[in-house]
């Protein structure tokens, strides 16, 4: 923080003699700067903990035609393991026979074992004033289970190394109205879409800044949105259509950009604009 | 009944420092809904932190204050191992008590 | 879902019994199977049909080259395919207004299935460039477009390239990563003279 307050300082007292457009230049990094400091006062009392709270409670409780806690739902490291388990996944599970992100794997657990139908474990992925989303409530308290491990996705299994590969395609695929991939925004060092700066999702240290940051409470918002939810809304502003919650494709480019961000330690649930 | 609120009580020197994180929707009033309608008011009126019986925060709150509200403050004394107890209220007359324990 | 697993499935089943499973797929066949799994994991949306993951040969063509330059043969033929699909302004004029050239390179909404398909279609044209110097939240993805016609002249020439550019990028720039405005249908003809003049009429802010 104190750097961070330091640069911001420099940077005023140059702008002070600066000339026209160089005015305009020092008005705009001055304004991204004090987003920056903005966001750092965020990261105190995150809202995540809520949905972290109610994710724990959800876990822990039997429910659905089932009556059955998730306590005999494998994650990867073993029925109800939970810590560290968000670190290694995407992974292929052998009951399933597929590669499997977190949110297809709790979709499976909520099926399989706790009786509810395919439609009634889908239907409200992503929350809203007044509709509450189990989903978003169980990945909050997962992955904070994961906070201060480092990435471990394996590519061991044939599968998962198909997941990567088709993740990598996908990811490069020009289409919709605006001709927009993937890459289109997040291929591509230093770059930002208005004032918000843009990962490079293909090169190892941007995924990592990105990806180990998700989920998180997104102000604007006012919800805690998963990574499923950040693919769903990226392909919407990219003038796609509707990207299918747990489709193949999520999971192949959550392969994709989990695997590259392997060693960079987990720090979410996060808290963003 | 609402969803409970996350309460962190430390004790820093002399005093306590409280930091309570409140599930609420806090809607303005303004907004209006996708078929045009405008979405009622519903947002916390007022907050109260007690500690051994006494008062130590009294906040009114209105529409400004931003969904799932964060609230930060210190009093002076607090003994570790003894409660604090925070209420809200809303324009609805819904209440939620919590309490946390100082460490 | 289970249609989705079939869909999967049967694609790999498929290369595994023509190629068996031994052998490595190739790019080409990576590829083909992605296109192939990514279609059929989205749903049509309000005005976002399925239709919309059909690509063109500028889109093929640009996806097989990944964000790398194309082979010189390659990117000419894109060029030019491009550059004669352009729909020239009838009466040769290329300006319109600028102040609703601002209004549209302001506006983000248009298209997406979560705007209403009669509502406001702007080109989100600050989202990559810098334009007017007055504003100062604009993004780096494209260059800055500060100074546009200052910089290049007010000829007729000039104008006819910024028209051309906004109707449809690609006719210079093969596989550019910008929209291709006139093109797909994004703006209509009046809205791309609107930019047009936003960038090279002189009284603009961008040329002041």
């Amino acid at each position: 923080m104190p750097a961070m307050i330091r640069r911001a300082a420099v940077r005023a007292a140059f702008c002070v003699g600066a000339t026209a457009i160089a005015t305009t230049a020092c008005a705009q990094t001055s304004a991204v700067d004090e987003i920056a400091k903005y966001r750092a006062a965020l990261q105190d009392g995150n809202p995540a903990e809520l949905w972290e709270a109610r994710g724990e409670d959800l876990w822990k409780t039997p429910r659905g035609p089932g009556k059955v806690s998730f306590a005999t739902c494998d994650l990867g490291l073993g029925p109800g393991v939970v810590k560290g388990a968000y670190a290694q996944l995407p992974k292929y599970f052998a009951d399933a026979d597929r590669v499997m992100d977190l949110e297809t794997r709790l979709v499976w657990c909520m099926v399989k074992q706790q009786g509810y139908s395919e439609a009634d474990a889908t239907k409200n992925p992503f929350g809203g004033p007044g509709q509450k989303s189990d989903i978003e409530a169980l990945v909050a308290y997962i992955t904070s289970e994961s906070r201060g491990v480092k990435m471990n996705v394996a590519m061991d299994h044939p599968k998962e190394k198909e997941a990567f590969a088709l993740g990598e395609k996908m990811f490069v695929y020009r289409g919709g109205t605006h001709d927009f991939a993937c890459q289109t925004c997040h291929g591509e060092d230093g770059k930002r879409i208005r004032l918000q700066d843009l990962p490079n999702l293909m090169t190892v240290a941007g995924a990592q800044k990105a990806y180990t940051t998700w989920p998180a409470y997104r102000v604007s918002q006012g919800e805690l949105r998963t990574f499923q939810w950040r693919l769903n809304d990226c392909f919407r502003q990219q003038r796609f259509p509707e990207l299918i919650f747990t489709s193949d494709a999520s999971i192949a480019l959550t392969m994709y950009l989990a695997r590259n961000a392997n060693g960079a330690v987990f720090d979410a649930p996060s808290i963003k604009r | 009944m609402a969803d409970p609120m996350r309460i962190r009580a430390t004790a820093v020197g002399d005093s306590t420092e409280v930091k309570v994180l409140m599930n609420h929707e806090m809607e303005t009033g303004q907004r209006k809904d996708a078929q045009g309608k405008t979405i009622p008011a519903w947002f916390i009126q007022s907050v109260t932190a007690t500690y051994n019986g006494k008062t130590v925060l009294s906040a009114q709150w209105g529409p400004a204050v931003s969904k799932n509200p964060f609230l930060s403050f210190k009093f002076k004394g607090g003994t570790k191992g003894e409660k604090v107890q925070i209420t809200w209220t809303d324009n609805r007359g819904d209440k939620r008590t919590d309490e946390a324990t100082i460490s | 879902m289970r249609k989705l697993a079939g869909v999967y499935l049967g694609a790999v089943a498929a290369a595994a019994a023509v190629f068996g499973c031994a052998t490595m797929p190739t790019d080409a066949q990576t590829s083909a199977r992605a296109a192939a799994v990514l279609k059929a994991s989205f749903r049509a949306n309000g005005q976002a049909g399925l239709d919309r993951l059909d690509q063109d040969d500028t889109q093929k063509a640009c996806t097989q080259y990944a964000g790398k330059t194309p082979p010189k043969d390659v990117a000419e033929r894109i060029e030019k395919t491009n550059l004669e699909s352009i729909v020239w302004p009838g009466d040769g004029k290329y300006l319109g207004d600028w102040k609703n050239g601002e209004r549209i390179a302001q506006e983000g909404r248009g298209k997406q299935y979560s705007d209403d398909p009669k509502g406001p279609v702007g080109g989100n044209c600050y989202a990559c460039h810098q334009i007017t110097p007055q504003e100062v939240s604009y993004g780096t993805i494209g260059p800055s477009l500060y100074q546009f016609g200052k910089l290049r002249g007010y000829s007729d020439t000039m104008r006819k390239y910024a028209y051309g550019k906004i109707w449809n990028a690609d006719a210079y720039a093969a596989c550019s990563n910008m929209p291709r405005f006139g093109h797909s249908g994004i703006l209509t003809q009046q809205q791309v003279k609107d930019v047009t003049a936003l960038l090279m009429d002189p009284e603009s802010p961008v040329n002041k």
